[in-house]
């Protein structure tokens, strides 16, 4: 069975729906930053595979890439900010981090 | 009525800059004893209270006697002083400048006001020696005298208005001088309230003389006025091409003199527009009529309503007697010889007015001789000797107005001249009478006084000899050619109907007039002066009665101040101080006697302990002021020597020609028919003479008491003034009371049930409205603060402040966008 692009697309929204649930619903901020990776490799298979089949060249590959990187460079910020969070409120729940409502 | 034969001119004016100073005088005196009276009466004296007054008349009467010397060589039409001061107010048409002028009518008025009201002081310091508000009364003295003058000196109507209600305020002053007596209070308020009454018709009287001379008004459509274009063409006025734009006053050329046209209230200028025939207005006036009555005629009228408030005619003359409340020397001053004659100078200086009316002549005449023969009749049964001369005087005023109406203008005036002085006279020698009897008026209880005041019974016998017409006293002269001329004159008419009759019908009634007067003035003259001494001696108790020693005694008790307060002296240490024990049994007698030591009059009282409550003889200061009258009274005479005696015009007449230019016709008669009528006014004095000294001489009689009783009731109708006041108060002041009370309930019951009414509809409609607010308004408003609240409330759920919950929300947002692109495509 040759993959094509819906079978891409399909474990690109399978990976992005798992990432948007765990953000959704774990109560450990480190698991929810963990699922906004999830949701963004979702995005870099959806990239890649609409550049395989569609377009042609290597601009999906580059952009997968800078997302690569982006998401290093926010999981550095998430987990500085559940530092802080974790100081504030001495846990990493996130139901704890209510202070918006204010 | 016929027109003048030749063309009178313009007045002729000299300037005379000193006139204001005529009433200056008094006024500055007025003002010193107003200000400072009480402190001068303490600190120095009453004899500079009056020192000051004195001065001020005796600076004025010489003032006035420069004027007279000024006038009286000019020639006899150029006989006219104007004096300018400044311009007072001027609104429109309308002018007033504070100017006085004199011309020979006002002259004689300023010198008969001087003179008598300079000896009339003399005579008030005799006679209220003992006053303790010795300064308050020459104060309101002085004030008369600058309003009378104000009133006579006036140049235009408003200077004359300002003294004319300046005289009626000195009077109601005086007349009610003692004010803690609430009659004599009462009195003076009366006056001023009937005097009200006629300033009314006066000033309704005013307005329509100007409004009719006013060239460029609108006629009404019920009033009908003759078109009106004066037949001399306007002197040059910049731009009158259009009369309505021109703001000066018009005028017409009479012999080189321009004569302002149009409203006026000078005198001079009305008097010019009016008498010179080429000026149109004459003529004018005399044809315009308002609601169907000749508008001149209603101008005379309206303006002798004034008078007969002032002067005390029909059917206003009720103030005056009241007015005798006031000391004697007002009654004198004001209330004989001055202020009442008001209304007979303003018919005299109105006369050329008066003279174009034939029906306003007959009012005036009609009216005068009514008084004057009803105020006579009353006068026969009075006992107070003041009643009798002011009833005297009512009617006397009455005769002067026959001699205005009918059109002998300068025996009108000259009767005004001779009255003042035999008048002065009388009051005068009845206020020495009531000094010397203790403050006692009643005649009944006099008698005898001859012997023992002997000026004062000559003085007034002589002033009584006047009054009666007996010639060679004044009186004869004035009153025998006003009654001929009344019964010459065939040319007025009652009401606008011709009365041909009606000269010699006042001329019937005046004579009886005179008789009544010849009769109740000897009558009082017996009464007093013959006989014996009806006063007894219970004096004690009837000074207890008098209102005057009731108000004079705890005045004097209050005082406080024992350096010039006589009465507390002669209370407090009599025997010591005077040497005389009598004094503590007469109190009042003290009082008399203590000021008379201070001014120096007190020649005759010096055994006045001795003598006790029986009369006596007044101070110089009195008696030589009734001789000085008296003379007056006598020689007065001779200014109206009439035609017949001497074989030219009386001296009065022939000086009054030129102020009162009215031409007035009678019918012509033979001398033997004027020898006739001066025998007739003879006769009419010597009936009442005759009767009265057989009915009252000594006082033997016992035909008056028979008469009296025998005709009691007719008696008690007359001795009671014919319940005129009464029928006053049941006609006027009843009704009005009953209107006040009236319009009081009206006021109480329905206007404030109108009033509370509104009050409660407003009421209703508020909480209406208050409901509305409540409810309606403050409804939506709540409701939608209410809304907005609960929806808060209900959202806030929302604003968890988790992340994940915003979360879920954009998921489904995104869901929903993305299953609504499916179902939309």
């Amino acid at each position: 069975m040759i993959p094509t692009l819906s079978h891409f697309l399909a474990i690109a929204a399978l990976l992005f729906a798992l990432g948007l649930f765990t953000v959704l619903t774990r109560r450990n901020a480190v698991a929810v930053l963990m699922g906004v990776e999830l949701m963004l490799n979702g995005a870099n298979v959806n990239l890649v595979a609409f550049n395989k089949f569609m377009v042609g060249g290597l601009t999906g590959q580059a952009f997968t890439l800078f997302v690569v990187v982006l998401a290093a460079a926010e999981a550095a910020v998430g987990l500085a900010i559940v530092l802080s969070i974790f100081h504030t409120f001495k846990t990493i729940d996130v139901r704890a981090a209510d202070l918006m409502r204010e | 009525m016929e027109h003048a034969t030749q063309q009178l001119g313009p007045t002729l004016v000299h300037s005379a800059g000193y006139l204001w100073l005529i009433p200056l005088f008094p006024a500055i005196g007025a003002v010193i004893n107003s200000l400072l009276g009480i402190r001068i009466q303490r600190t120095l004296g009453k004899k500079w209270n009056h020192g000051i007054a004195i001065a001020m008349m005796t600076l004025s009467f010489l003032t006035a006697l420069r004027a007279f010397a000024q006038m009286l060589a000019l020639p006899g039409n150029e006989r006219f002083l104007q004096n300018t001061l400044w311009n007072m107010l001027t609104a429109g048409q309308l002018r007033f400048d504070l100017a006085f002028a004199l011309d020979p009518l006002s002259m004689m008025m300023v010198l008969i006001i001087t003179f008598i009201g300079t000896l009339i002081h003399v005579f008030s310091t005799g006679y209220m020696a003992e006053e303790p508000d010795y300064w308050r009364f020459f104060a309101y003295l002085n004030l008369f005298v600058f309003a009378m003058l104000l009133l006579v000196m006036g140049d235009n109507f408003a200077v004359m208005f300002f003294g004319w209600e300046g005289v009626g305020l000195a009077s109601y002053l005086l007349i009610s001088f003692w004010y803690t007596d609430i009659e004599k209070a009462k009195a003076g308020m009366k006056a001023f309230v009937v005097n009200r009454f006629g300033d009314f018709g006066f000033i309704l009287g005013l307005f329509l003389l100007f409004w009719s001379l006013g060239g460029i008004w609108e006629p009404r459509h019920d009033a009908r006025s003759v078109s009106y274009v004066p037949e001399i063409g306007y002197k040059a006025n910049a731009s009158a091409a259009n009369p309505f734009e021109s703001t000066g006053p018009r005028s017409a050329d009479v012999h080189g003199h321009a004569i302002p046209l149009g409203p006026t209230m000078n005198f001079r200028e009305l008097r010019d527009q009016v008498v010179i025939e080429s000026t149109g207005v004459g003529e004018r006036l005399r044809h315009q009529t308002l609601w169907g009555v000749a508008l001149l005629t209603l101008v005379g009228m309206l303006m002798f309503v004034g008078a007969m408030g002032k002067s005390a005619q029909l059917p206003l003359y009720v103030w005056l007697p009241d007015a005798m409340a006031g000391p004697t020397p007002v009654s004198a001053l004001i209330h004989a010889a001055t202020m009442v004659t008001a209304g007979v100078y303003m018919v005299a200086r109105l006369s050329y007015l008066y003279a174009m009316s034939p029906t306003a002549m007959g009012w005036v005449a009609t009216i005068g001789v009514l008084t004057a023969f009803f105020a006579a009749t009353i006068g026969f049964f009075q006992y107070d000797i003041k009643k009798v001369l002011a009833y005297s005087t009512v009617s006397q005023l009455g005769i002067m107005f026959i001699g205005v109406g009918v059109g002998a203008y300068w025996a009108g005036t000259y009767h005004l001249l001779t009255h003042a002085f035999f008048k002065a006279t009388l009051f005068l020698g009845s206020g020495s009478v009531i000094l010397g009897c203790h403050h006692e008026q009643d005649m009944r209880k006099m008698g005898g006084l001859k012997k023992l005041m002997p000026v004062t019974a000559a003085t007034y016998l002589v002033a009584t000899w006047a009054i009666a017409g007996f010639p060679w006293a004044s009186g004869f002269y004035s009153k025998d050619e006003i009654l001929f001329k009344a019964f010459t004159q065939r040319g007025m008419e009652l009401f606008g109907t011709p009365a041909p009759w009606l000269g010699p019908a006042i001329f019937v009634l005046g004579i009886l007039a005179a008789t009544g007067t010849s009769f109740y003035m000897f009558r009082s003259y017996y009464m007093t002066f013959t006989g014996h001494y009806r006063g007894g001696e219970g004096h004690a108790e009837e000074h207890g009665e008098d209102p005057h020693a009731a108000h004079a005694a705890p005045h004097h008790v209050g005082h406080g101040d024992p350096q010039d307060d006589h009465a507390a002296h002669g209370h407090s240490a009599p025997a010591a101080a005077h040497g005389q024990v009598a004094h503590m049994a007469h109190a009042l007698d003290a009082v008399h006697a203590a000021p008379a030591h201070d001014d120096g009059h007190g020649g005759g009282h010096d055994d006045h302990g001795a003598h006790g409550g029986s009369p006596h003889e007044s101070p110089r200061s009195i008696t030589w002021v009734l001789v000085t009258l008296a003379a007056g009274a006598v020689l007065t005479s001779l200014l109206g020597i009439p035609l017949l005696w001497s074989g030219h015009a009386p001296i009065l007449e022939h000086w009054l020609a030129p102020a009162l230019p009215a031409e007035v016709t009678f019918l012509h008669t033979s001398h033997a028919t004027e020898w006739l009528f001066q025998g007739m006014g003879v006769a009419a004095a010597a009936i009442g003479w005759f009767f009265a000294m057989k009915l009252f001489k000594d006082g033997k009689s016992r035909v008056p008491h028979d008469l009296k009783h025998r005709f009691f009731g007719f008696w008690t109708l007359v001795y009671n003034k014919y319940y005129v006041d009464e029928a006053y108060h049941a006609i006027v002041i009843r009704p009005a009371l009953f209107l006040a009370a009236f319009l009081s309930w009206f006021d109480q019951h329905v206007i404030d049930w109108i009033v509370n009414f509104a009050g409660w509809l407003a009421r209703f409609f508020a909480a209406f409205d208050d409901a509305i607010d409540k409810y309606v308004v403050d409804g939506a408003v709540n409701g939608l603060g209410g809304l907005t609240r609960e929806g808060g409330r209900l959202f806030r759920r929302i604003q968890t402040g988790r992340i994940q919950t915003y979360l879920y929300g954009a998921a489904f947002g995104s869901l929903l966008v993305v299953l609504l692109n499916f179902l939309f495509r």
